[in-house]
């Protein structure tokens, strides 16, 4: 006879083993399945936390090179790839392991394999061992992820043309590295290989960086990044690569059309993005509906339109980012449990993890005028901050977005040192309906870099104090 | 268990009342439907039952506080012995009275703080009680106490209910809007009163608010002016002299003289519509129901029963209805849908000695008869000095609908009714 489960999570990233987890603290039987072999999908393996372990060595090494001597430490500071790559491994070892963990806390069951769903209620399993297990269940949440996207005309063999898979474990820091794709992917990779001595070319089909991000900080952001040495080369797209002696040839054309060029690099990172991954989980013959990015699609309860069998994170519509699926996994679960849960897509907050760091939430200024949302704009940069000039990181400024007639916060924008811990004040103000007001009378300890979004935000209605 | 003590509902218009008394204090012992506090709305005092026995385990309102209907007032632990209560004195107006402006509506403490001096009750019940209606973020807080305007009265569309800065803002702004259409209030005041320490300061009860409001309201809409005559109530009161215990005996009713003004007013009002009617925005509103109010002098201030349909009534019938409402609002019994609406309305200041006024309007309608004293007076009958009861009438109207002619009529036609009472049996 087959498992009986409540819910069966198909994915073991941080929307599903997630998923497993409330569902088990709401008294629900679940099974968590993934093929990986180690639990926390692209985040844990081969996403955020690898990649945030070398951005954080990596700008140690920079920080002992070009930041401790001017403040009067004297060092000298050597490269060890491998101990840099050990610590990383280290970590992705260790949360996987914390990820089992909770789910065996949460009894939730691990499955290590192929999950497809063979009818609603029912999921066949092909294990590590090629051997089948059947499960049956009442429901079936696919939380399935996302793969690297393909860029036409250059196979990705992580060797020479990697992903960010590959980039996060190459063996040697290449001489150049040209990234394809100047979104948050590309541009935090390229920085932890710049810093530790690549020349490093940003090649992007756009007329901008971080598309999607607010264009007053992406446009100040270049020019940082610009500065730390990194390479642009905007409105211009890659039709091809090869493989010319010792070194990889990159072929370009401008992205409205034109005479083609060449680049010579010795890597090539291809990140122009992510797709959704829905292959070979029997959604087609079970009937359930893709759209035409081949996203599942589903409604506000993360339903498809197959009894039975919803869908949340990245393979579904939204930002894919860790965080969003988690909140859609929750909301999932308890809404599967008869409760109200409910995903704010408004207050979910984004980060690029260079340095300096840029983090958003809320509305940009291009979206609120293009919605016609009348807007008051408050700005401080960390210059006027105390503790970012002890720190001696007083790139970037904080920009609150508040509507022009109730003051309700619309969005903020940070780029600075620890922007990514900064947001979270304001996803809660957004979370909340909070106005800025609310955050400008709320006290912030002095010295911190918090008191930079708490001035931002006193700019809105004019009363910024220091500065 | 602990039981909420709730604002009940009452009637379709009111939905805030001010508190105006607590008749028990915490740890004081109740049983079921024992008046526990009163409420003053607009237009009644309301007293609210003890929705079971036990003890009062916490007072979450002060006395002065404007509460929303339903909201909690306080609880009750059901079963639990409580003190006796000194309530007999506490309800003593008296006694009370000085109570009334102690405690001015602090915004931010309405349910939260709570005395800890007596903890009868088991701590289950603070958690179940909602804080949120009473946590302000801090520019709710700020526009709450630069306006006076409590977020209780807003409703909430931040998380969960929660009142927002947006919320409060446009509150005001309604509030703004209702207030432009209103001319500006006389400035008041500020800073010390010279001789402040021979004088006493008392909050305004509601009641007394919602009366200045109306009447101010009246004065600023209608075109009001009054215009006088006079009756000789010789036959009405040999009428009454007449009949007064065969009246009384058969009716169970006194026969008093309010009977025949209204029958007298009534007669006319049919003849006069206008004097029946009311402006609505551009449009007049004839009403083919007789609905009067008779205003009652009451200790808390004036209040106005409604006699409906008065004109299907006989005199005995009217005459009892009036009795009956002046009984039940001195033991403030009135119910509140016996103070709504009214076509026309009747005011008597002769009860008090007055010899002429002139009546304020009572909004929407468009006109009031005042009624004054009757006083032996020398008059000119058929040449010659005579004594009669006579009596000043009056009657205030809103020029805008009531033209000056049919005024004067009005009160002639009411003075020939009253001359002749026959006229009232004939219908001529």
């Amino acid at each position: 006879m087959a498992d009986q489960f409540d819910v069966v999570v198909i994915g073991g990233g941080p929307g599903g083993y997630n998923a497993a987890i409330r569902a088990g603290q709401l008294g629900l039987k679940s099974a968590c399945i993934d093929k990986r072999g180690q639990f926390g999908g692209t985040c844990l393996n081969v996403g955020c936390i690898p990649s945030k372990a070398l951005l954080y060595t990596s700008e140690l090494y920079e920080e002992a090179r070009e930041k401790l001597p001017k403040l009067g430490i004297k060092t000298s500071a050597e490269l060890d790839l491998a101990g840099m790559m050990a610590h990383k491994t280290k970590v992705v070892g260790e949360l996987t392991k914390g990820v089992e963990f909770l789910l065996k806390k949460n009894r939730s069951e691990a499955i290590v394999g192929e999950a497809r769903i063979a009818s609603p209620g029912k999921v066949e399993v092909k294990l590590k061992d090629g051997s089948p297990r059947t499960l049956e269940t009442k429901h079936i949440v696919i939380a399935t992820g996302s793969d690297v996207a393909p860029l036409l005309g250059v196979s990705i063999n992580e060797e020479r043309i990697v992903s960010s898979t590959g980039a996060l474990s190459l063996k040697d820091v290449p001489k150049r590295l040209l990234v394809v794709g100047a979104g948050y992917i590309g541009l935090e990779l390229g920085s932890v290989w710049r810093r530790l001595g690549s020349e490093v070319t940003v090649v992007e089909f756009l007329d901008r960086i971080t598309p999607g991000l607010d264009g007053e900080i992406a446009k100040q952001f270049q020019r940082i990044l610009s500065r730390q040495g990194m390479r642009f080369q905007l409105s211009t797209k890659v039709t091809g690569v090869q493989k010319k002696g010792d070194s990889m040839s990159v072929t370009l054309e401008p992205a409205a059309g034109g005479a083609q060029s060449t680049i010579e690099t010795d890597i090539v990172l291809v990140a122009i993005g992510r797709i959704p991954y829905t292959e070979c989980l029997g959604l087609a013959e079970v009937g359930v509906q893709l759209d035409s990015k081949r996203r599942v699609i589903t409604d506000a309860h993360f339903r498809t339109n197959v009894e039975g069998i919803r869908a949340i994170g990245d393979c579904r519509e939204g930002a894919m980012l860790a965080h969003k699926a988690e909140d859609e996994a929750v909301a999932c679960i308890e809404n599967i449990a008869g409760r109200a849960g409910h995903v704010n897509y408004d207050a979910i907050p984004a980060v690029v993890y260079t340095h300096p760091e840029v983090a958003s939430v809320g509305k940009t200024e291009e979206e609120l005028k293009a919605a016609g949302v009348e807007y008051k704009i408050g700005k401080f940069p960390f210059t006027a901050n105390a503790r970012a000039k002890t720190i001696a990181a007083t790139e970037g400024f904080a920009k609150v977005l508040a509507d022009a007639k109730n003051d309700r916060v619309l969005g903020v924008h940070i780029m600075g040192a620890e922007a990514g811990n900064l947001i979270q004040e304001a996803a809660f103000a957004i979370e909340m309906r909070a106005a800025s007001e609310d955050i400008a009378r709320t006290s912030h300890a002095h010295p911190t870099l918090t008191e930079a979004v708490r001035q931002a935000a006193m700019g809105v209605e004019g009363w910024t104090m220091q500065m | 268990m602990t039981i909420q003590i709730r604002v009940p509902a009452m009637g379709e218009s009111v939905t805030e009342a001010t508190v105006a008394r607590w008749f028990k204090k915490e740890g004081d012992a109740v049983a079921r439907d024992e008046p526990v506090l009163e409420l003053e709305t607009d237009k009644v005092t309301v007293e609210v039952p003890a929705p079971a026995d036990g003890a009062i385990e916490s007072i979450d309102v002060k006395e002065g506080s404007t509460v929303q209907v339903g909201a909690v007032l306080g609880a009750i632990a059901e079963g639990k012995a409580g003190k006796p209560s000194a309530s007999a004195a506490v309800r003593n107006p008296d006694a009370a009275a000085p109570k009334v402006e102690a405690p001015t509506p602090k915004l931010s403490s309405a349910g939260a703080s709570k005395p800890v001096a007596e903890p009868v009750a088991e701590p289950v019940a603070s958690a179940a009680k909602p804080q949120w209606n009473v946590t302000m973020v801090p520019s709710v807080r700020r526009i709450a106490e630069e306006s006076g305007l409590s977020p209780a009265q807003v409703s909430g569309t931040g998380k969960d209910g929660r009142v927002t800065k947006g919320d409060m803002l446009a509150a005001l702004e309604a509030r703004a809007a209702q207030r432009a259409t209103q001319p500006t209030p006389v400035e008041i005041p500020t800073g010390p009163r010279p001789r402040a320490d021979r004088e006493e300061r008392m909050k305004m009860s509601r009641l007394r608010r919602t009366i200045a409001l109306r009447l101010k309201e009246s004065q600023n809409t209608a075109a009001q002016l009054t215009t006088f005559n006079e009756v000789d109530m010789s036959d009405v009161m040999r009428l009454r002299a007449e009949y007064k215990e065969s009246f009384e005996k058969k009716h169970g009713v006194r026969l008093g003289f309010m009977g025949f003004f209204v029958k007298a007013c009534i007669a006319v009002l049919k003849e006069l519509p206008n004097v029946n009617a009311e402006i609505e925005g551009d449009d007049i509103v004839y009403k083919h129901y007789y609905d009067i109010g008779v205003a009652v002098s009451t200790e808390r201030g004036l209040i106005v029963p409604v006699v409906r349909d008065v004109d299907e009534l006989s005199l005995a019938q009217i005459e009892a209805a009036i009795a009956d409402f002046g009984t039940r609002a001195r033991d403030n019994k009135l119910k509140l849908e016996e103070l709504q609406g009214g076509t026309f309305t009747i005011s008597n200041g002769g009860v008090f000695g007055s010899l002429m006024s002139t009546p304020i309007l009572n909004a929407p309608q468009s006109g009031i008869l005042g009624m004054h004293k009757i006083q032996p007076r020398p008059v000119a009958i058929d040449n010659k000095v005579e004594i009669r009861p006579m009596m000043y009438l009056a009657l205030s109207y809103d020029h805008r609908l009531v033209d000056g002619r049919e005024a004067v009529t009005f009160l002639v036609r009411v003075k020939e009714n009253l001359e002749d009472p026959q006229r009232l049996l004939l219908d001529v």
